[in-house]
């Protein structure tokens, strides 16, 4: 073991990976079907502050040594807890991350967009936020949701439905979003529109 | 919790394992005392059966309380080779390796990669890499498990080379007698 590399790791990751890393893969495919759902995510888990469990969750689902990202500085501290249960790489580069994580949404602008040719290789924005039954409301729109569905959101920009409107409007290119709160956890991919609720 | 490894160096650990091949051509720096005394209780114990650890613990002491960080959990190793030990790196196949990591409860963390499949010997290598950093146990575990499985281990390995120099054919042999 080489000093440069070792790991401050005091907290353990899934206890069943098979299981758990399958049931939270089916809450975000199903967050992200159904924009604005919630589901929940990460129930057991025992990450790192500030970390929740349900952040933990999908970043130990989602991450591998194949992803690189990008953590927002709030976020530092569960860096060598994940590099040490994901195996992942980190990047200082934004634009560079397939999966981002931070705990105040960023300028999305700087995460890729993916590309015309490949629009999948598009970055997905794992954002911790205060709740996500309480706070803000939004009406939700688009592919999956028959008519609109609203969610509310604490911890979200006060702008937060022009921020997002950049992003829809470069469809098919645009970040995907997985909100995470506590032990829950919901998705707008980049196809929802967005409007602030009454 | 691991940066605590180096700290407390086992002064009377001997610096290199006689008996590690491996070790000595990796070896460029003689006096990295801590690392070497950590590779060699390591590579003891990835070779020690999950029932000699077990019953070994069971011996000197018994088993900590501890909670697993990671694994055990079984994977696929690429292993590579340089042709010639220098040439240029090639794969030569993949092993089966379990590998495990668990905390103690008084802070050190174990981690261990065992050949094959066998999740209890990895665990109970981790449980015993952890109390081996631990400077409470570390100099019975030492001298009571780890010097004597490695006495083991090599009376093997001599035994095994013993019976194969056995079977060696000394082709030198008949020249030398056609010669003199």
């Amino acid at each position: 073991m080489s000093n440069a590399t070792q790991l401050d790791v005091t907290l353990p990751g899934f206890a069943d990976p098979v299981e758990q890393a399958q049931a939270c893969f089916r809450a975000v495919l199903d967050a992200m079907a159904r924009p604005g759902t919630l589901r929940p995510a990460g129930e057991g888990l025992t990450p790192p502050a500030p970390l929740d469990p349900a952040t933990a969750a999908v970043l130990l689902t989602l991450v591998d040594h194949d992803t690189r990202v990008w953590l927002d500085p709030t976020a530092a501290a569960g860096r060598d807890w994940l590099a040490f249960h994901c195996g992942t790489g980190f990047t200082d580069a934004p634009a560079a991350a397939a999966f981002a994580l931070a705990l105040a949404l960023p300028d999305l602008a700087t995460l890729s967009p993916g590309t015309h040719e490949q629009p999948e290789t598009a970055a997905t924005l794992i954002l911790q936020v205060g709740s996500l039954t309480a706070g803000a409301r939004y009406r939700l729109r688009g592919p999956g949701l028959r008519g609109t569905s609203t969610l509310s959101v604490r911890g979200l920009p006060d702008d937060f439905a022009t921020i997002w409107q950049r992003n829809r409007a470069g469809f098919p290119l645009g970040v995907d979003l997985v909100l995470c709160a506590g032990t829950t956890l919901t998705a707008l991919p980049r196809s929802v529109t967005v409007d602030r609720a009454a | 919790m691991l940066a605590a490894v180096p700290a407390d160096p086992p002064a009377d650990s001997p610096p290199n394992a006689p008996d590690e091949a491996l070790d000595g051509a990796l070896d460029g720096a003689p006096n990295a005392a801590p690392q070497d005394a950590r590779r060699h209780w390591m590579s003891v114990l990835a070779r020690a059966a999950a029932d000699e650890l077990a019953t070994c613990l069971a011996a000197t002491g018994g088993a900590p309380a501890y909670q697993r960080l990671r694994g055990p959990e079984s994977g696929l190793v690429m292993v590579r080779g340089r042709a010639g030990g220098g040439g240029a790196k090639f794969n030569l196949g993949e092993m089966t390796v379990t590998r495990c990591t668990v905390r103690t409860a008084s802070g050190q963390v174990g981690h261990a990669y065992v050949a094959g499949r066998d999740a209890r010997q990895a665990e109970l290598a981790a449980v015993y890499d952890a109390l081996l950093q631990d400077p409470a146990r570390a100099d019975a575990l030492r001298t009571g498990v780890i010097a004597q499985l490695a006495a083991a281990q090599a009376a093997r390995r001599a035994e095994v080379a013993r019976k194969a120099a056995a079977t060696k054919v000394q082709f030198f042999a008949m020249r030398n007698m056609r010669t003199s």
